[in-house]
C-alpha cells in the first residue's frame, strides 16, 4: 500500500513539478517564461564547470582499479574485516561503492546473480547498494559546480556515514531475511 | 586532503602496476574514466538547463522561501550558520526530497542551486564553509525511499520479491545519513576554515 503511493508519487512527481512551479509563477505574476529562460542559461557553464574536477577525480580512480590495486586493498583488508563479522563476499562492494557509481553497480549485479537474487547475501548486496551514494562523484560534481577545492572534513564525515550503511544493512539484513 | 588522496591513487596505482605488470590496465583505466567523466558531464546540460530554469521560476514565485520555512525547526537545527529565510534552505530541501523520490535527474540540479545558494554565504571561496559539508552528507548518504535502480536489478535477476529490500534500504540509508551529519558536526571543529596565509 504504502509502496504504491511512493511509486506513484515518483511517477508523478516530475510532470506535476514541471507544471505546478510555473502555474504557482503565473498566479503569483511572474514572467515564467522570460525567468525559464534566464535561469536555464546557467545550465550549460554549470555542467562544462564540473568536467575538470569529474575527470580529475574519475581518472585517479580508474588507474587504480585497472591496476589491480583495488583487489589488493580488498584481500589485505578481508582478514580484519572477518573479525568483525562483516560477510567477506560483500567486503569489496563496501569500499568499491564510495569510489566508483558504476562500478559497485556492475559488482553488486554479479552479486545477486551469484547468489541468488532472494537470498540473504544478494538482498544485502543490494541494500548495501541503494542505501549510500558515491562519495567521490557526488564531491566532484557539486564542490566542482561553485570552484571549492579544500574540502576539510568532508571525506572522513562521508567515510563514518559509509561504515555505518554498510554495517546496518548487513545487520537488518541478516534480522529481517 | 584531496591533493594527498588524488596523487596516493594514482602513484599506488603506478607501483602496483610494476609489480603485477598491469601498465596497460592503468592506461586504459585512466583514458576510459577521462571520456566517461566528459560524457557525465556533458549528459547533465539537459536537464540541468531544465531544471535550473524551473528553479529560477519557483525562487521568483517565492516557493523556496516557503519550502524554507516550512521546514525551520529541522534546518534551524541541521544548519544553524544559514539564515533561515535564506534560498539556500529551500533548495536543499528540493535537492533532498528529489533524492528521497529517486528522482536522481531532479536532484543533482537542485542540489548544484543549493551549492551556489550556499557559496555565496561563503566568505573563503575555494573552502567548504561548515554547512556545504553538512549538505554533501546528506547527498553522499544518498537518502532515498525507492531505490529504482537496484530493484531493476533484482527483477531483471528473477527475484520474486524485488521490493523486499526497499525497507532495509530505508533504515540503513537513514542511518547513515544521521551518522555522517554528527561526524560532520563533530569534525568540523578540527578542521579549520580560515585558510592559514
Amino acid at each position: 500500500m504504502i509502496r504504491i503511493i511512493l511509486e506513484n508519487i515518483s511517477l508523478w512527481a516530475v510532470p506535476a513539478l514541471l507544471v505546478g512551479i510555473p502555474l504557482i509563477g503565473m498566479i503569483r505574476g511572474v514572467k515564467v517564461y522570460d525567468t525559464f529562460i534566464e535561469g536555464a542559461k546557467e545550465g550549460f557553464q554549470v555542467a562544462v564547470r564540473i568536467i575538470p574536477f569529474l575527470v580529475g577525480i574519475l581518472v585517479a580512480i580508474g588507474m587504480f582499479r585497472g591496476s589491480g590495486a583495488m583487489d589488493m586493498l580488498t584481500r589485505a583488508l578481508q582478514p580484519l574485516m572477518s573479525a568483525t563479522g562483516f560477510p567477506a563476499e560483500l567486503f569489496p562492494l563496501a569500499i568499491l561503492r564510495t569510489l566508483s557509481g558504476s562500478g559497485s553497480l556492475a559488482l553488486t549485479t554479479d552479486l545477486i546473480k551469484r547468489f541468488g537474487a532472494d537470498s540473504v547475501l544478494g538482498r544485502t548486496a543490494a541494500t548495501m547498494y541503494g542505501s549510500s551514494e558515491t562519495l567521490f562523484y557526488v564531491l566532484a560534481v557539486y564542490y566542482g559546480a561553485v570552484g571549492v577545492k579544500r574540502t576539510r572534513h568532508t571525506i572522513p564525515a562521508a567515510l563514518v556515514g559509509d561504515v555505518v550503511a554498510a554495517a546496518v544493512a548487513v545487520a537488518v539484513c541478516a534480522w529481517l531475511f | 586532503m584531496l591533493n594527498y588522496i588524488w596523487f596516493a591513487l594514482m602513484a599506488i596505482a603506478v607501483v602496483v602496476a610494476a609489480f603485477n605488470g598491469t601498465a596497460a590496465g592503468v592506461t586504459k583505466g585512466a583514458v576510459d574514466s577521462a571520456k566517461t567523466a566528459v560524457e557525465i558531464a556533458i549528459g547533465l546540460v539537459g536537464i540541468m538547463t531544465l531544471w535550473l530554469g524551473i528553479m529560477r521560476v519557483a525562487e521568483k514565485a517565492g516557493l523556496i522561501t516557503m519550502l524554507g520555512w516550512l521546514l525551520r525547526p529541522i534546518s534551524r537545527l541541521v544548519f544553524p550558520e544559514i539564515p533561515p529565510d535564506h534560498p539556500a534552505i529551500g533548495a536543499m530541501i528540493l535537492n533532498v526530497a528529489a533524492n528521497m523520490l529517486g528522482l536522481n535527474n531532479a536532484a543533482t540540479p537542485m542540489g548544484i542551486k543549493a551549492m551556489e545558494e550556499l557559496q555565496s554565504l561563503n566568505e573563503e571561496k575555494e573552502t567548504a564553509s561548515n554547512s556545504m559539508v553538512t549538505f554533501l552528507m546528506l547527498n553522499t548518504s544518498g537518502i532515498q525511499f525507492i531505490p529504482v535502480t537496484i530493484i531493476g536489478v533484482l527483477s531483471a535477476a528473477g527475484s520474486k520479491n524485488p521490493t523486499a529490500i526497499i525497507s532495509t534500504t530505508i533504515i540503513a540509508t537513514v542511518s547513515g545519513a544521521i551518522a555522517a551529519v554528527i561526524a560532520a558536526k563533530i569534525l568540523q571543529r578540527f578542521f579549520p576554515y580560515r585558510s592559514a596565509k
